[in-house]
Parts: structure tokens; sequence; C-alpha cells
């Protein structure tokens, strides 16, 4: 019964998640850029669009010029979930990849970090007023959920252990549509929920700020209007009556 | 007031830092209101004249229309994560507290509306994502907010996704026009530009009679008879520059500049007295279309003038439209000459000619200056000079620089791409929202104060036609004379050393030698331009 229960959760949430995005992306995608606007000084090359886009998403350059604290938080948190995500890998893929292997050891910490990141930003909504002034419900409530995600994946590693290899079995399972049953550990449970319920928040929330970036018109575009004439298609309809 | 602060201030004391953040002042700033645009000026412009009874229902409607029309606004909307990394970026809010004057704040006051919408979210829980109805209460702060947004894209720069509040704003005002409710300055302005060709509205006799005074007043100064070409058909260059530098100070002095650095380098030039505009305001109240028909005047003057090029002369926003958006609005510029970029800022034609040693400067003209430079906002971080990026920024010095021999630059963190609204840009520059001015100003008279006391700064050279109005206006405010902020080309007059007169009527043959006489380097144009990107000599 739990099985099922958790396999059709995750079913509809990777569909909500996959679904969602694939929708948003599209979106941004298919929405016209009329005019030219990247934040200048700007890369007048494509390559250098692409190296500018790489130091955001890694670095958080713009972040970095802004706030030496949100950065240092941010950057914790963004580095130490990536290598948490990493090391889930492994509950996924059979035989384990040599690298999810290597960096098992760093994935553990990560998780402190991670958590350490998030109550860091969380603070910062408390102690900083202009920050308080701009956070509502929802963003307390992404925190509260990404940190208790973190801190029950915690709890299971050091606290209440589960069988993990049970709980492999059932993520292979349920990627080859042979399920298999899931432990009924509670803090498996709650981890597993949160995690689902983040899966379908995603594509309404702010996280789109993920696949956000990559469209932003004032980083992704470039700084060659006169050399190129860039018009949207329902800019050139005005141009079409009459010409002059 | 910042005036009195530094008055009772005991020497020695620090100066007070630039970008200080406030404390939190809410609705410091909710009365802070343009005047509405009366109806004949919003009928002009093909808006409806007053607030329309379903206001409410066409608002959202053009909401949904924008989305559909601008990434940047879909984008923008949906990935904020509220960091705060922007909140102490405008000058607006350094200079007021108003929390609603922080970027992300100002966006909210969109972003929940659109949230309520158009987001499954704001219409489920609200609350809970903070979505909000469109009522009179929040048209009422959009009206004050999102013109408290000189659209200098600051906060764009410091923002982990770029987001750009300007795109926010713009859409803001796009949309209360769409229900009748405009602002007077820019809706005025642009009916005037509508019907006589600049934002003044100096019909052709008048702008003729003042190029003819400045001609004189140059005689009498030097002794060399320096043109004002007007609407001269076959010139070379068309001149496009803002209206304001035909009559205020310090914009006028620019002018001169310009013209004293055509008459050495021997170029055909004129204005044109049918786009006798570089301003264009459609970009405040932003619409593409308004912006589409103030730009393709200047298209008309050109081929009705049959110019080979065009040089836009000292001006920040009308630069930015010129430079990232003519181009798209009124291109392609095929009937130019294709040797040269369309357009060239005014201050990369004298640099070139700087660079070819066909100017001659006596510095010592401006000896009794040291000069600081303010970046204009649009210049800044929405447009390029010379080839490479951040060329914004070094030509203009390096113009001050061959002409001036003090040349200081203010605090980092306040010029380049961080450089600070001068308070009056973005369709602000309105005496009834002066208060707002003068402390949007603040972070740059403190930058500017610093620069004083520590380095003997006398003058602070701008690029931007609503900068030398907004600083002329709130200078006094700060403890300086008016007349601190100075043109780049008032600077390039001082020092300029014109030809003497018996040279003057030495013209070249007709035929064929515009280039030799015009030995400037084009900017270097992209490899896929190929064979055209060669420079054409005699």
């Amino acid at each position: 019964m739990l099985t099922i229960l958790f396999a059709l959760l995750f079913y509809v949430a990777t569909l909500v998640l996959v679904a969602g995005l694939a929708f948003r992306v599209w979106q941004y995608a298919t929405t016209p850029a009329p005019l030219k606007i990247p934040t200048t000084p700007a890369p007048v090359t494509r390559s250098g669009v692409v190296f500018r886009m790489v130091r955001e998403v890694v670095l958080f350059e713009s972040l970095f010029k802004s706030n030496k604290w949100i950065w240092l938080f941010g950057y914790l948190f963004h580095v130490a979930l990536a290598l948490v995500a990493i090391r889930h890998l492994r509950y996924f893929i059979e035989p384990v990849w040599t690298v999810v292997v290597l960096l098992q050891p760093f994935g553990v910490y990560a998780g402190f970090a991670m958590v350490a990141g998030l109550v860091a930003l969380w603070t910062r909504r408390f102690l900083v007023p202009r920050v308080r002034y701009i956070s509502g419900p929802s963003d307390h409530l992404m925190l509260a959920l990404i940190v208790a995600i973190g801190l029950s994946g915690l709890a299971m590693k050091y606290i209440a252990r589960t069988d993990i290899v049970a709980v492999k079995a059932f993520m292979l399972g349920l990627m080859r549509f042979d399920w298999q049953p899931l432990p009924g550990d509670l803090m498996l449970l709650i981890h597993l929920s949160l995690v689902a319920a983040l899966m379908i928040v995603f594509p309404f929330s702010k996280l789109l700020h993920a696949p956000g970036v990559f469209f932003s018109p004032s980083r992704n575009q470039v700084d060659n209007p006169q050399e190129r004439r860039h018009v949207a298609a329902w800019a050139e309809k005005l141009d079409a009556p009459a010409g002059e | 007031m910042a005036d009195v602060e530094l008055d009772d201030r005991p020497e020695g004391e620090q100066h007070p830092d630039p970008l200080e953040i406030p404390a939190l002042a809410p609705g410091a700033m909710a009365e802070s209101r343009p005047f509405p645009a009366s109806e004949a000026h919003n009928t002009a412009l093909g808006f409806p004249g007053e607030l329309v009874e379903n206001w409410q229902e066409r608002a959202i409607d053009k909401m949904g229309e924008l989305l559909t029309k601008y990434r940047s606004l879909k984008v923008y909307l949906d990935s904020c994560v509220k960091c705060g990394a922007c909140t102490d970026k405008c000058h607006y809010f350094l200079g007021t507290g108003d929390p609603k004057n922080m970027p992300v704040a100002r966006q909210d006051l969109f972003r929940k509306v659109y949230r309520r919408y158009f987001t499954l979210t704001g219409k489920l829980f609200p609350t809970l994502v903070g979505a909000e109805d469109l009522t009179k209460d929040v048209l009422d702060d959009w009206y004050s907010y999102f013109h408290q947004c000189s659209q200098c894209r600051r906060c764009s720069v410091f923002c982990p996704y770029g987001i750009d509040t300007a795109e926010i704003s713009m859409a803001a005002r796009e949309i209360m026009d769409s229900i009748g409710v405009g602002q007077k300055y820019c809706n005025e302005i642009i009916g005037k530009v509508h019907k006589i060709g600049n934002n003044l509205g100096l019909p052709q006799p008048a702008l003729e009679s003042t190029l003819e005074d400045l001609t004189e007043e140059i005689e009498e100064d030097t002794g060399v008879t320096v043109r004002f070409p007007l609407d001269e058909e076959g010139a070379d260059i068309l001149l496009i520059t803002p209206s304001a530098d035909f009559f205020a100070e310090p914009h006028i002095d620019g002018l001169i500049g310009y013209a004293k650095v055509f008459h050495e380098a021997g170029a055909s030039w004129t204005l044109s007295s049918y786009a006798s505009e570089a301003a264009n305001f459609g970009m405040f109240i932003g619409s593409y279309e308004q912006m589409r028909l103030v730009a393709r005047r200047i298209r008309k003057a050109a081929l009705d003038l049959g110019v080979k090029r065009i040089v836009v002369g000292e001006c920040g926003h009308a630069y930015r439209v010129a430079y990232s958006f003519w181009n798209t609005l009124a291109g392609p510029w095929d009937f130019l000459d294709p040797n040269y970029p369309v357009p060239m800022h005014i201050c990369e034609y004298t640099h070139d000619l700087i660079q070819k040693g066909k100017l001659k400067f006596d510095k010592s003209q401006n000896d009794h200056m040291t000069l600081t430079l303010h970046d204009s906002c649009n210049i800044a971080r929405a447009s390029r000079m010379g080839d490479t990026p951040g060329g914004q920024f070094e030509i203009p010095r390096a113009v001050i620089k061959a002409v001036c021999n003090n040349f200081i630059d203010m605090a980092v963190d306040t010029i380049r791409e961080q450089t600070f609204c001068c308070g009056g840009g973005g369709g602000l520059l309105s005496d009834e929202i002066i208060d707002i001015r003068v402390k949007g100003a603040q972070p740059r008279m403190r930058a500017l104060r610093e620069v004083v006391e520590e380095h003997g700064v006398t003058h602070m050279a701008a690029i931007c036609a609503i900068c030398k109005a907004q600083f002329t206006k709130v200078l006094p405010e700060y403890g300086f004379e008016r007349d601190t902020v100075v043109s780049v080309h008032q600077l390039v007059s001082n020092a300029i050393i014109l030809t003497p007169p018996e040279d003057d009527g030495a013209k070249d043959d007709e035929s064929g030698d515009d280039d030799a006489r015009e030995v400037l380097e084009p900017r270097a144009l992209p490899a896929d331009a190929g064979a055209e990107g060669e420079i054409r000599d005699e």
C-alpha cells in the first residue's frame, strides 16, 4: 500500500516537474525579445555570451558584485546542493559511476553545508530589515521545505537509519516500472514526501529562476545591435503597411 | 536635507558614504507623483484621454498582451527569488529609505498583480504567494513608484538573474497609458516631437536663428567662422542631438564643441529641423510604437537629406535608443555608408580624430578646472562606444584627458557600470517631482563631495542632456555651484585650436574626396560583414 502510494506520488511529481518545466522553458523560448537589452558592458560575440552565462551560473558573478554575504550563503547552499544531488545519483543508477563514488564522502559534508547555507539565508530574512520587508510567506515556506528535506536526509544518515539498499531497489524499480517494496521508516517517508512536494511546486514557484537565468535577455544577448538587425515577428508587422 | 547635513558637518569629519544604506521609511515617498497627462496629451498618442470605465479589465488584458510580447517581462516576473541583492542598489532607495524604492519591492508592485491573474498559485493561494487584485490603491501605488524609477538599470547589474527593473517599470507605464493614466511630462513631449520634431517644440525658424547666433558667438570669441548647417541636403553627416543642446546651459557649450570638431575635421555635416531631437521618450513610457515613430523621423530625415552617416550628440537614453534600438526600429540603414557604425557617438567621432592627430588642443585652456566624469546610466549599462565592451567608459575619459590636464575619477563603486543615475532620468525630469529628484541625486552628490574635498575636483563632466539639466538644478541643494556640471564637448570646445580664417575657404575638390578628408578609422566590423568592412580609401 505504502509502496503503491509513493510510487504513484513520484510518478505524479516527476510528471509535474518535467511537464511543468518543459512548458515554462517553451514559454520563455517562444516569447520574443523585441529589443536588444543586454546589460552592458556585454560580450560582443556568442561565445562571449556563453562565457558570461557560465560565470553567472557557476560563480554567481553578479551576486558576488552585489553582496558578499548573500553570495557566500547562496553559493554554499547551491554547491552543497549540487554535491548532495550527485551523491543521490547512486540511488538511481547501477552500477554507480566512478565520479559519484569519488564525490560520495563530500556529499555527506555537503548535507550539513547545504542546511547551514539555508539557515544563514533564512536568518537574513529575519535580521536584515530590507530582506525582511521583501520576504513573503512563500519565501519562508520554501526555505522551510528545503531545510526539512536536508534535515530529514541527515537524520537518516546519523539518527534513524533506513535500509538504503531497499530504497535503491525501490527507486530503480520505479524507473523500470517494476515496483519494489519501500521501507516504512518514518524519516524516509518524510524525506521522500517533501522531495515530491518540492518537485511539484518547482514549476509554479520562484525556483523557476533555475531555467529563467538562461533566458534573461540582459544576460544572454550579444551586444551587436548595429551589426545585426534584430526584429521580433510582432514588430515586423508594424513595418508591413506602407514602409515609411 | 543633505545640504544642511553638509554645512553642519565639522571640518575633517568623514564624508558621508555615497552607498550608505538608510533606515527603512515605509511610505516616505508615496505622495510623490508626477502631474497626470491631460486628455489632449494622451489622445495625441492614441491613448485613452482619461481613466477608462473598465480600466481594471483592460489593464489585465494589456498585461497579458505584454507577457506574450516581451520575454524580459515574463522571465523577470517569474525568476526573482527575493534574495535581496538589489535592495540597496537604487539611488532612489538610498536617497529616500522608502522600501518601495528597493528594486525588488518596486517589481513586486507589478509582480503581485501578475501572480493574481496569471499564475496558478496566485489564483489559488494569493496570500501565500503575495498575489493581489489590481485595485485603485494598487494603481495609485504604481503611478507613484513606477515614476520613481529612472530605468537606469543599476539593479540589473547586481541581480543574479539580470532582472532589469526598467523593463518592469516600462511595462507598468505602458499599461497605465493604455487605460488613460499617462504622465504629463513624457506624453506632452512625445506629442511635440511628432508635431514639430523636438522635445522643446522649437520650430525651424527659431532653430535657424539660434544656430546663426552661435556662429556669431564663436566668431566673436575666436575670429573663426564655424558653421552650424541646418537642413543641408547632400551633407555627409547628420548630427542628431538632444534639443536641450540648442538652448540650455551647459548643453549648448557642448554643441559648440561638436561644431568646432566638425569644423576642424573639415567634415560636411548638417542638423535637421525635421528630426531635431535625439531624445526618444517613447522608451520611458515603454511604448515600442511611440519609440519607433520617433526613431523613424530620423530615418526620414537621413533619407531626405541624403546623408551618408549619422552621429549622435551627448545624450544618455537617446544614445541607448540610437545604439541598441535604431536598427530594430528604423533599420536597415543600408542607404548609409557601411564603413561607419549607425550611429556613431560624438565622443567616438572626436576620439577617432584625436587618435589620428587631426585635432590640436591647448589643454591649458582647461587648467582652471579639475574634472571628474559622471557616467550616464544609459550609456554605461545599455550601450557601447568603440569596438570593445566598456568602450563607453574609456572613450569619454580619453576625450577628456586629451583636452584637460586634471582629471580624477570618483569612487570606483559609483562610476562605470556601477554609476548612479543623476536622479532625473527615465522621464522624471519634471519640476513637480523635484523632491524625489533631489533625493535620488544624493549618492552621486556624495561621491562628488568626496573628490571635491579630497582631490580638489572643481567640475563634473556629463554626456547626457538629462544629467546636465538635472545636475544644474540639484547641485545647489548639495552646496555646489550650478555650473559645476559641464559638457564633455564643452571641454573640447575650450581647448580646441581652430584653424585660422585664411585656411577656412580652402576646400578640397568636390568629387569623391569625402573619405579622404575624413581620415577616421571606422569601427571594426565583425568578420561576417565581409568585404564591406574594409575602409574605402581614395
